[in-house]
């Protein structure tokens, strides 16, 4: 591969357009095409190393695969379900199925991530997990991963976020874990990210980093899509039970690192779906972002003209990231997967229309993706008649207390 | 553009330990002064942070002056100019994050660097397994990439480092991020040994060591030392140029007498 001096993106290794071997596992470099690679202090290197065997290890493992699959069923509450939305399909005349991952324990996608990864901490000998969070989903689930295994459990989530999450903090809190505000930067989960990595580089001998998406040097953007498949694996299958055997024409989830969208769509990639990850508009990385590397990874990342990272700005925390994960970026350049945005004044609109006529409220993070389906129904994007699936991330009870304020705040101003 | 490992070979053949300071460009006016002020006090090279917004391998007293550079509205290229512009007869490296360099370009970073005067870079975050395509323009360009090695460095990855370094092998004391500590830690000479088992390249120890006492007791067994946030700290408190050249003649003096 290539980088720098104008010269980027004229080697994307031999995988372009192969549908088979997308989402495959990333060459020994961490790359997915040219993005990924592992971009950590020498110090860092060998754990992350270590981490690649250990998981490939675990992953090979039958014994593994199958404590892991018994936990997301008895302890998680999987499968989720798949909802057919009849009157929200009626109103946009589109077909809407909701893959509910707000019904999991803890109320997202997350839990399926830090199962495995708790896992893997014990796997190891190691005996505290440290977690980032924007939302506080993340952190909850982290949380709630180290109470089950008995592990120590510190969480970094930027001051910004802590003000705007109050509850989620007590809710961490409640579950034994130490929830670390971070003053540093901007103050939200970018810096909640660089707080982690420091506390990491000084404890990694007993401390397993459970980074929450697909981000970070390799293996984690590999390791978090192979524990979020699953959400894509129960998802094709419902569908086609759904659907007369068929996949849906088109699969819509949100975007941060995207660990949610990178579980969907490795359900989807080899079907003939098109698959949308839909960002915040105020942390739209692959529209607004360009190359670059930052927390160990190289891929689209929103920075300024010399290289310094921009601070994201949407109404959902847990989006309130300026990069996205390297295969994210790499299903971008390729083409394989679009990538859109939402305004934080359309999700508030989805997430208003989504509680009203099905009766769901969901999370801020996955309104976004509602979004998208409600701004394109009836265009050239998204006709009339279309089937649509939604992965629902998570749910939006964390979100009432400040939606509520953003509206009474619209009522007085 | 002085030769960053001749030179300190050079000097480390007359007996001498090395000094190599920390600071940060653009953080205050008169930062160049500070710059020229470590020289003069007794440092054998000078370390120039470039600021950027996500230091991961920095604590909150170096964190604290790349936002102040920041804020003032430092680039990467007015820290180079600053360089250029101070009186530096000492090799320069300067210290910041692998985004800045690949956003600049490698080849043109690389020769700024050098037009600058500037020997040489380290890169916390790009680990040998990333560093080819910045490493062949720098060393086209004469600027000598210094690599880390860490308390968690296994010997084939120390072999490895020590054949790709240049300059000098950057021995991190410590497991951690920048930062003063009220001691130095165990790992420090195990890491110098490792080092010195796979070359004869000066070996210098950074991270955590804040103190003369410190700086005395690593240059026992290693040939230098890279003092960074005991000084910034110095320098963040409104000391200046002053009391920046007042501690880097202590530790001067400390090291002297091993």
């Amino acid at each position: 591969m290539s980088r720098g001096d104008g010269d980027a993106g004229d080697d994307r290794g031999g995988d372009a357009g192969d549908r088979g071997s997308l989402m495959a596992r990333p060459g020994p470099d961490g790359r997915f095409g040219e993005f990924g690679g592992r971009f950590v202090p020498e110090s860092l290197m060998p754990a992350c190393l270590e981490l690649e065997k250990w998981f490939d290890d675990a992953w090979s493992d039958p014994a593994f695969r199958s404590e892991l699959d018994g936990l997301l069923r008895h302890y998680g509450g999987r499968p989720t379900p798949v909802t057919e939305c009849r009157r929200l399909s009626e109103r946009l005349r589109i077909r809407l199925l909701l893959k509910r991952e707000d019904l999991a324990h803890t109320g997202s996608h997350k839990l399926n991530n830090v199962v495995g990864q708790a896992l893997l901490t014990k796997r190891m000998g190691k005996t505290r997990m440290i977690a980032e969070t924007g939302a506080g989903q993340h952190g909850v689930a982290s949380a709630t991963a180290a109470a089950l295994f008995g592990l120590e459990c510190t969480v970094f989530m930027g001051e910004v976020d802590t003000k705007r999450q109050e509850l989620n903090v007590f809710r961490m809190e409640l579950l034994g874990a130490e929830v670390r505000s971070v003053i540093s930067g901007s103050r939200t989960l970018k810096d909640a990210v660089n707080e982690a990595m420091r506390e990491w580089v000084a404890c990694v001998e007993t401390t397993h980093y459970c980074l929450g998406s697909v981000m970070g040097p390799h293996p984690f953007p590999y390791m978090v899509r192979q524990l979020q498949s699953v959400v894509g694996a129960e998802a094709r299958a419902q569908c086609r039970e759904r659907l007369a055997g068929s996949d849906p024409d088109v699969v819509v989830a949100c975007v941060g690192g995207g660990s949610n969208a990178a579980g969907t769509f490795a359900g989807f990639v080899d079907t003939p779906a098109r698959l949308i990850g839909v960002e915040a508009a105020g942390g739209a990385a692959v529209t607004n972002g360009v190359p670059g590397v930052l927390h160990g990874m190289y891929s689209r990342l929103l920075q300024d003209e010399v290289g310094q990272i921009e601070e994201a700005q949407s109404i959902s925390a847990g989006l309130d990231y300026p990069g996205l994960g390297p295969e994210h970026a790499h299903l971008a350049s390729i083409g394989r997967a679009e990538y859109s945005s939402a305004t934080d004044d359309e999700v508030l609109d989805a997430f208003r229309l989504l509680s009203r006529t099905e009766g769901i409220i969901p999370a801020l993070e996955s309104a976004h993706a509602l979004a998208w389906v409600a701004r394109n129904a009836g265009t050239a994007a998204l006709p009339h008649g279309s089937t649509v699936l939604v992965t629902l991330s998570g749910r939006g009870d964390k979100d009432v207390a400040q939606v509520r304020e953003i509206l009474a705040g619209r009522r007085d101003g | 553009m002085a030769d960053l490992e001749k030179e300190l070979r050079a000097r480390r053949e007359r007996g001498r330990k090395l000094l190599i300071p920390y600071l940060m460009g653009g953080m205050s006016d008169d930062w160049g002064k500070a710059l020229e002020a470590v020289i003069a006090a007794g440092a054998d090279a000078v370390e120039v942070g470039v600021p950027f917004s996500d230091p991961m391998m920095d604590g909150p007293v170096v964190q604290e002056a790349g936002l102040r550079a920041l804020e003032r509205g430092t680039t990467p290229d007015e820290v180079l100019d600053g360089v250029a512009r101070a009186e530096t007869p000492v090799p320069v490296a300067v210290m910041t994050y692998y985004n800045l360099i690949f956003r600049a370009g490698h080849k043109r970073i690389a020769r700024k660097m050098a037009s600058a005067g500037v020997g040489a870079a380290i890169l916390p975050d790009l680990p040998i397994e990333e560093i080819g395509p910045w490493a062949a323009e720098a060393d086209a360009a004469g600027v000598a990439t210094v690599l880390l090695v860490a308390p968690s460095s296994p010997p084939e990855r120390v072999a490895r480092i020590c054949d790709r370094a240049r300059g000098f092998v950057y021995a991190v004391a410590r497991m951690g991020v920048t930062g003063e500590r009220a001691d130095l830690g165990s790992d420090a000479a195990a890491v110098v040994g490792r080092i010195r088992d796979c070359t004869d390249m000066p070996v210098c120890v950074g991270v955590g060591v804040s103190t003369p006492e410190q700086a005395a007791e690593v240059c026992a067994v290693a040939d230098g030392v890279v003092v960074g946030s005991a000084l910034v700290r110095r320098l963040l408190e409104g000391g200046g140029p002053e009391a920046a050249a007042a501690f880097v003649g202590s530790l001067r003096r400390a090291i002297d007498e091993v």
